[in-house]
């Protein structure tokens, strides 16, 4: 019987399943005895919690389809209904609501810690791509369920997003015009994001799947930023990491919990619960919280092409930041002058957040356009430089024997400071 | 979530033999991870819950699930078709003689042996109230309007395939089994009842 | 953002004082110095909100039915005239404590369309608890028309569609003032402490004694505006009660099962060292 897998799974109907489709065995494979580094810390929950949080969306953004409405005479009341006489609605939309800022939340800590300890680095260029390339998906997709109540900000966000595609030279008008199936944001945009809103998450649950094989082939990256050496530096990844993520995950559902049933409105905007009027601008255009920093970059540039091509270069600066960074050394924990500056990028990242969150009027145009130029001058020209000046801290020899190589250990490698990445 | 429940449930526990202490300790984590595998499908549960009861019909369709009919209206030997829950309502003012034959049948001549005391409200004989769907394969029998044929017993027929209920809504004729349906009502005043 | 522009907005202020001092006291300085000509209602600042101890607030917080009751009374009197409240039902209204015989007789009180008679005219029948709240005005340009221009707007989700919630409808509602001397207003247009430019089309809606109280709480301003906004808050999350009430309890049930997950964690871990 050339070509059957033989499975060493002792229960008779797993065994037969697996004989034919050793989904079993990959399992087992991937997730059961799959050697993990030793040292992970609990950052590494994030891309656990971010699987529990897309499942999460999907889920609870599935039982709300059942009752909303995507045409634009009754979205809002739609909404409404689903809160007042839906059983459970509520919750559900809650759920839905606060879940979209959680996971961004998870998201941004994923990556800030794929930044910190150099998890972009080769092997694991693919790797990083893909998850940037989940973000910009993610992107896409919150911004399609945000129009979905057809509130103020939900229309006027919708607008002016939308409008920034007419920066484009030529054809930009009419791209904004096929965008909204009219000549202004209405029914046809609002169906069309609906559909969208609803198919994308799944687009993102194959680009997952293709995150989770590349992160398998070249295994994961460790807070010691050094290779695996031997098998004495790994651990199988059940039951010690199925244990420490569900730890992580109780304490998001935690968070996510004080959040959906004390403070539902928190990341809310008011004007949303206007119904959406096109005559009437709300006084201020706020997106939401997780575009804030992009939007501060838009508003940042004085000229209109120039901003829409800044607030995507900040994303597409990321694709390529493999190639950016020069240092042969993964872990900032042995970058003293880069561990200083990841930290100035997250403070700005911060200012810009806060910037995004104003009117772009006094102090305020001054933080944006200092953040926005360090943001870009950190990626672009810092990262290069930084990889061949700075000296880095001796590492250690191997993940099971922390030990700097500095010190008298027999056999260390204290000659040869840098891990070749 | 599901993910909860399969990391940590105790099904998963199986490949950690290895790992386990002698004496008291692998007993105490045993237990412990039974409780952490029982809370973790209990939370699953109460995630499920809510996504599934959202199916049930909501608020305002309960709101609509109770009618109240004003019977005033209605004269003797006559009757009304009204919704009730998707559903057609037969509501007829029997006159005394329908009355009189409704309660004379002989239990033994029926299909679905019933007395016409157990299918109408004590004191209030005049009025039957049917759910309106034939027991065969659910059309909607015609006999509520005064031009339609009301069958040999003077209650519905049914045009599909020609069963006959008497008027009590009692089946006399088949193919249809069973008598039809009465709705859950009751009077809140004489000439007035409420549906479900 | 309601609690994020708080948060924001200390990050900010903290971003700006750490790394530019001097930009921000130039900034200061910029506006003391602006020159006053004429006094416009934009530039008069808006004081904080007050902050009213509501029997809602917090995580054990619940409506305090008397008052939302009052409250409801007041949008029947008073609000109901100009505003309308789409989203509610009649039957709603048990949730505030109204019983179904209280509700009904509320609901027969309004005639609502009916459908069509035999000859195909329109025609009305009295309200039942399953039916709307019927609406002031047709529709928007009716209520227009009938407010000087202004739109009443719909005071379903009221509470929720402005920032601040209760605090700022119950500071708009007391709010009510003599323009400073000096400021010109615009005809139609009434002064209010609280509202964003200090021009608002509503006249005061509320005084001491608009309305009758039938359980001897005295009607002042301040006892109507807490009624109403309390009914309002109601009237935007029906369900607060229940979500707080589950909440306590999902919470208090995840706390235990992340301390009991910790400890399996904490075992299974033991073997490594």
């Amino acid at each position: 019987m050339v070509g059957l897998h033989k499975s060493e799974f002792k229960n008779p109907v797993i065994n037969w399943i697996d004989t034919r489709m050793p989904v079993f065995t990959m399992m087992q494979k991937e997730y059961g005895s799959f050697p993990t580094p030793k040292n992970f810390n609990y950052f590494w929950n994030f891309g656990a919690l971010a699987m529990v949080n897309l499942v999460l969306m999907i889920a609870t953004g599935v039982f709300l389809a059942m009752n909303y409405a995507p045409n634009s005479a009754i979205a809002f009341d739609s909404v409404e209904h689903i809160m007042r006489d839906v059983n459970w609605g509520w919750l559900i939309r809650y759920a839905h609501m606060n879940g979209a800022s959680m996971f961004f939340i998870v998201v941004y800590v994923h990556l800030f810690r794929g930044l910190y300890y150099g998890s972009y680095k080769t092997p694991r260029e693919l790797l990083w791509m893909l998850g940037v390339v989940i973000l910009l998906l993610m992107m896409a997709t919150a911004f399609m369920g945000y129009v979905l109540p057809w509130g103020q900000m939900s229309y006027w966000g919708a607008t002016v997003i939308t409008n920034l595609f007419s920066a484009i030279p030529l054809v930009g008008k009419s791209i904004v015009t096929w965008l909204w199936g009219g000549f202004a944001v209405g029914n046809p945009t609002l169906n069309r994001f609906f559909s969208l809103h609803y198919l994308l998450p799944f687009v993102i649950v194959g680009v997952v799947f293709l995150h989770v094989v590349a992160l398998h082939i070249t295994g994961s990256n460790n807070p010691l930023g050094i290779e695996v050496k031997s098998p004495q530096d790994t651990i199988p990844f059940h039951p010690y990491y199925t244990i420490k993520d569900s730890v992580g995950i109780c304490v998001f559902f935690i968070v996510l919990a004080a959040l959906v049933f004390f403070a539902p409105n928190f990341f809310a905007s008011p004007d949303n619960y206007i119904p959406a009027n096109p005559l009437q601008t709300p006084a201020e255009i706020v997106p939401e919280w997780y575009f804030l920093p992009f939007y501060a970059i838009l508003r940042s540039v004085p000229n209109k092409l120039g901003g829409v091509v800044m607030m995507f270069g900040a994303i597409a600066v990321l694709f390529v930041l493999p190639w950016l960074d020069t240092s042969p050394v993964r872990s900032a924990r042995f970058r003293p002058i880069y561990r200083q500056l990841f930290w100035l990028l997250v403070v700005s990242v911060f200012a810009l957040g806060a910037v995004g969150a104003h009117r772009p009027q006094g102090i305020w145009v001054v933080i944006g356009r200092l953040a926005t130029l360090y943001y870009f001058l950190h990626f672009l020209v810092i990262l290069p430089i930084l990889g061949k000046l700075e000296r880095p801290l001796p590492l250690p020899e191997s993940i099971s024997r922390p030990v700097l190589g500095g010190g008298p250990m027999p056999g260390g490698s204290t000659a040869k400071p840098m891990e070749k990445a | 979530m599901a993910d909860t429940a399969a990391h940590s449930s105790p099904s998963g526990a199986g490949h950690s033999h290895a790992g386990h202490g002698p004496g008291d300790g692998a007993t105490k984590r045993d237990f412990l991870k039974m409780v952490a595998g029982a809370g973790a499908l209990v939370g699953a549960g109460a995630i499920a819950w809510p996504l599934i009861d959202s199916m049930n019909p909501s608020q305002d369709v309960l709101a609509l699930s109770s009618v109240e009919v004003n019977l005033a209206p209605i004269p003797e030997g006559s009757g009304i078709t009204i919704l009730w829950q998707g559903k057609p309502i037969f509501v007829r003012h029997r006159t005394a003689a329908e009355i009189k034959a409704a309660e004379d049948v002989k239990l033994g001549e029926l299909i679905d042996p019933q007395t016409d005391a157990d299918r109408v409200k004590p004191g209030h004989a005049q009025w039957i109230v049917l759910i309106g769907i034939c027991t065969h394969l659910g059309c909607i029998p015609l006999g509520n309007k005064p031009t339609d044929p009301r069958g040999e017993w003077g209650g519905w027929f049914c045009p599909c395939h020609g069963s006959q209920y008497d008027t009590s809504g009692r089946v006399r004729h088949g193919p249809a089994p069973l008598n039809l349906y009465l709705p859950p009502y009751a009077f809140e005043n004489d000439t007035k009842i409420k549906i479900g | 953002m309601r609690g994020l522009k708080f948060l924001s907005l200390t990050v900010a202020a903290a971003a700006v004082a750490a790394t530019f001092p001097a930009a921000a006291q130039s900034g200061d300085k910029a506006e003391a110095k602006a020159p006053v000509h004429e006094i416009s209602t934009a530039d008069i600042p808006v004081p904080p909100l007050p902050h009213v101890d509501w029997s809602f607030n917090g995580p054990f917080g619940t409506f305090d039915r008397a008052s939302a009751q009052r409250g409801f009374l007041i949008y029947q009197q008073v609000c109901s005239n100009c505003h309308s409240m789409d989203q509610l039902y009649y039957r709603n209204l048990e949730g505030i404590g109204l019983s179904e015989d209280q509700v009904k007789a509320i609901a027969a009180s309004v005639q609502v369309p009916g459908g069509v008679n035999d000859q195909g005219q329109p025609i009305e029948r009295p309200g039942r608890p399953s039916d709307h709240f019927k609406a002031p005005f047709p529709n928007e340009e009716a209520a227009r028309a009938a407010n000087g221009g202004a739109y009443p707007p719909d005071q379903s989700v009221l509470e929720l569609a402005r920032e601040g919630g209760p605090d700022y409808l119950y500071a708009i509602l007391t709010g009510y003032a003599d323009p400073p001397p000096g400021v010109k207003m615009m005809s139609g247009m009434n002064y209010n402490t609280y509202f964003p430019g200090h021009q608002i089309a509503m006249p005061q809606p509320l005084q001491e004694g608009s309305v009758q109280y039938t359980d001897g709480v005295k009607p002042t301003l301040d006892q109507e505006a807490k009624d109403v906004v309390t009914f309002l808050t109601w009237a935007a999350n029906p369900e607060m009660e229940e979500r707080k009430q589950t909440g306590v309890r999902v919470i208090l049930f995840l706390v235990f099962l992340t301390g009991v997950t910790y400890a399996v964690k904490r075992r299974v871990w033991s073997d490594l060292h």
